[in-house]
């Protein structure tokens, strides 16, 4: 039996911290990790935590990223609760096997210290490996905070572990913005949190040994797209309600209200400016700034990017005038990822407002309230107007010239 | 742990059976008689791993299953990995006291071919052992990616016109010798590595039970004929298996604790490799002037590893 880790009630975590305790108090039957930055302190610090009798999983410190999430898939269909972190280059390297774990139904939970891709070569945080991960059938968690990374973590368990769900969650959190930025988290105690995650239920599992299961078998033009038709199902139909669920549970449990859609400042807003990450505290400042001045300029988070809420978005965003989405990641060809997203959730609706894309924070460049006050300006002229009074799609933050496209 | 008697081989081919008969692997594919000699050689319970790989597809085609016994593919590269995560979380389980049946102690055991043996999975079961697992991993060694219609692997032999490495008018086919993988994962310092072959089911079988007696990882190299690729009649599958053995082509022996080598076979008449290398349809380009070099050659160096091996045991190293 792991020791009970005393904590007061608000600590000064980092994101990767933060991350760390709530695997420990989910007591995950079996970690397998390898180290990357900016991921690296979540698995030091369970390793800290198990040197020191707070753990009493298994922990596999694996060759490289997919030998890892080889051994979670593995542990997940033995039957029993599994989680990791990675970031980056090694998200990149285990890629193929998340489509495993989706497509064969383990609820492993994945943090993932958000950082950018190479070439070139580059540690600090943008949304790349989020942005490459969106279609490997995964449940994504976007965080802005520790304190958001500690509860996100809590509830990913919960929800991916459901027999109606059974499906992996990646829990999204800035790399060093958020994972090396300490702050103040409000914390559960040790039965409390275990509580709200509940005890693993095993389904399939190939430790029943009087009920043998064939895992990971193959399927072609046959079965696999009803398969997938099912998988997206579960995603599609599940997630939203269970999470919804887990979110009222934790305001009772907490204080903290979270939602499928954060909306900051957006009851009449006329403009707003739709990000992800940390970006959404700095647009909030911002945003907060303006409206001491008259100016209805909101802010909208994605809390959940996938599956993606397309009617709720629609619905927050329904009385503005002009948009910016904001992609932290590098379009390569096309417009962002989120601008691609949102015209999605706007189109067909009654909405007619101008929507704009600003790529920006691309390999850790801060984003600063200057850049993110001329976008709000940009789009008060854009509402003023009716149309884009910009390019559609600009680089803001960059050095050089401005760059920009359609 | 409770071990199978084997008397004879009626007696043994009718024990518990957890790998059916009705599978779509070639007939005369050495697979399916490893596969089943490795099963039937515990009573105990089973939790298997596959690598993609001809057992893998044509075990485990949705909506069916050979498997008698719980059975995970995740990919080309990670079948060791798969059951080593599968061996964590049993321990784990354990530990909690959560396990459904506290008594009983499956074994963990992962099959993969030359090519996710030798080749793309490499890195992850030399991380498996490095971890020390208690795990066994056996290579289905058919010497080609049987599964994609035969292109060369790093266990191709010398010479094996494979379809990647055809032999032709300027080239003798595969130019590389195979890779020496008993040496590589002997020197992980596993507690047992051992070489068989399904036509020496005794040996097998002992060494299969010796791997399950030992608590850490466990490599076993099998011989696996492919009719297919080798280019051979299916229904002579055992007997090219013992032109392998009694000429030496591929030795049985075993490595303990990383260094003590034991020789396990000895032919009393040692077949010259030529009749080994005649026997098959991938050699026969061989059998020609302009290549026939090649023949003393791979004698040579059969020669020279059996030499090898018998000084390496006298010498208890």
């Amino acid at each position: 039996m792991a020791d009970i880790f005393e904590l007061r009630d608000y600590e000064v975590w980092d994101g990767n911290m933060a991350a760390s305790h709530a695997l420990r108090q989910a007591q995950v039957d079996v970690v397998a990790a390898y180290p990357i930055t900016p991921s690296t302190p979540i698995v030091e610090n369970y390793g800290n935590f198990m040197a020191n009798g707070y753990i009493d999983g298994e922990y596999i410190l694996a060759e490289s990223e997919h030998g890892a999430m080889s051994c979670c898939i593995g542990a997940s269909a033995a039957g029993g609760r599994v989680a990791t972190a990675t970031s980056s280059q090694g998200f990149a390297l285990m890629l193929e096997t998340l489509y495993s774990a989706s497509g064969m139904r383990l609820p492993i939970i994945l943090n993932v210290v958000n950082r950018a891709i190479g070439a070139p070569l580059n540690v600090n945080g943008d949304h790349s490996d989020m942005y490459m991960g969106r279609d490997s059938g995964w449940i994504q968690i976007d965080c802005y905070n520790p304190q958001d990374v500690y509860d996100m973590n809590l509830l990913a368990f919960r929800v991916s572990e459901d027999h109606d769900i059974r499906l992996p969650t990646m829990v999204h959190q800035d790399g060093f913005m958020t994972s090396h930025t300490a702050q103040r988290v409000k914390t559960l105690s040790d039965d409390v949190a275990y509580n709200f995650i509940g005890e693993f239920k095993p389904m399939n599992d190939m430790l029943d040994l009087d009920h043998p299961v064939t895992h990971g078998v193959q399927t072609e033009e046959d079965w696999h797209f009803e398969h997938k038709a099912r998988q997206h199902h579960a995603l599609m139909s599940a997630v939203i309600p269970k999470i919804q669920e887990a979110f009222d549970e934790l305001k009772v449990l907490s204080g903290r209200q979270y939602n499928i859609v954060e909306s900051y400042n957006m009851n009449d807003a006329e403009v707003a400016i739709v990000c992800m990450g940390s970006s959404v505290e700095t647009a909030l400042e911002v945003s907060n700034e303006l409206l001491a001045k008259g100016i209805k300029a909101g802010v909208v988070g994605i809390r959940v990017f996938r599956p993606f809420p397309l009617v709720e978005i629609a619905d927050a965003l329904k009385s503005c005038k002009a948009i910016a989405t904001l992609d932290r990641s590098s379009p390569n060809g096309t417009v962002g990822a989120l601008f691609n997203e949102i015209a999605g959730a706007l189109f067909n609706t009654n909405t007619h407002a101008v929507l704009t894309n600003y790529i920006y924070g691309l390999g850790g460049r801060d984003l600063t309230k200057a850049s993110l006050h001329t976008i709000y300006r940009e789009l008060e002229s854009n509402a003023e107007s009716g149309n884009v009074t910009t390019p559609l799609q600009q680089f803001i933050g960059l050095r050089g010239p401005k760059l920009s496209f359609f | 742990m409770s071990q199978v008697k084997t008397k004879n081989l009626k007696n043994f081919s009718t024990s518990a059976d957890r790998f059916e008969g009705s599978n779509l692997l070639c007939p005369g594919c050495a697979h399916s008689i490893i596969v089943r000699e490795v099963l039937n050689a515990t009573n105990d319970h089973l939790i298997l791993g596959a690598s993609t790989g001809c057992l893998e597809v044509c075990t485990a085609v949705y909506p069916h299953t050979s498997w008698d016994v719980s059975w995970i593919h995740i990919g080309f590269e990670n079948g060791s990995s798969a059951i080593a995560g599968a061996e964590a979380m049993h321990k784990a389980l354990k530990n909690k006291g959560r396990l459904k049946q506290p008594d009983l102690t499956p074994k963990f055991v992962t099959f993969g071919g030359d090519g996710a043996t030798y080749d793309i999975g490499f890195q992850w079961i030399s991380g498996c052992f490095e971890r020390g697992h208690n795990m066994m991993y056996v290579c289905l060694d058919n010497e080609v990616y049987a599964n994609t219609g035969g292109q060369r692997s790093s266990s191709t032999p010398i010479g094996a016109s494979a379809s990647t490495t055809p032999a032709g008018r300027i080239s003798y086919g595969e130019k590389r010798n195979k890779k020496d993988i008993m040496a590589i994962m002997a020197a992980h310092g596993a507690p047992y590595v051992a070489q068989v072959a399904p036509n020496k089911w005794r040996d097998m079988v002992a060494k299969v039970q010796k791997g399950f007696s030992i608590e850490g990882p466990v490599f076993i190299n099998a011989m696996s004929a492919c009719t297919t690729e080798w280019k051979f009649a299916p229904e002579d599958t055992i007997a090219i298996s013992d032109l392998a053995t009694e000429s030496l082509v591929f030795p049985l022996y075993e490595i303990i604790d990383g260094t003590k080598l034991n020789i396990t076979y000895r032919p009393k008449n040692v077949l010259p490799v030529r009749d080994y290398l005649g026997a098959q349809g991938r050699f026969k380009h061989l059998f020609t002037k302009q290549y026939e070099y090649i023949i003393d050659e791979w004698q040579s160096r059969v020669d020279a590893k059996w030499e090898y091996l018998q000084r390496r045991e006298d010498a208890c190293v």
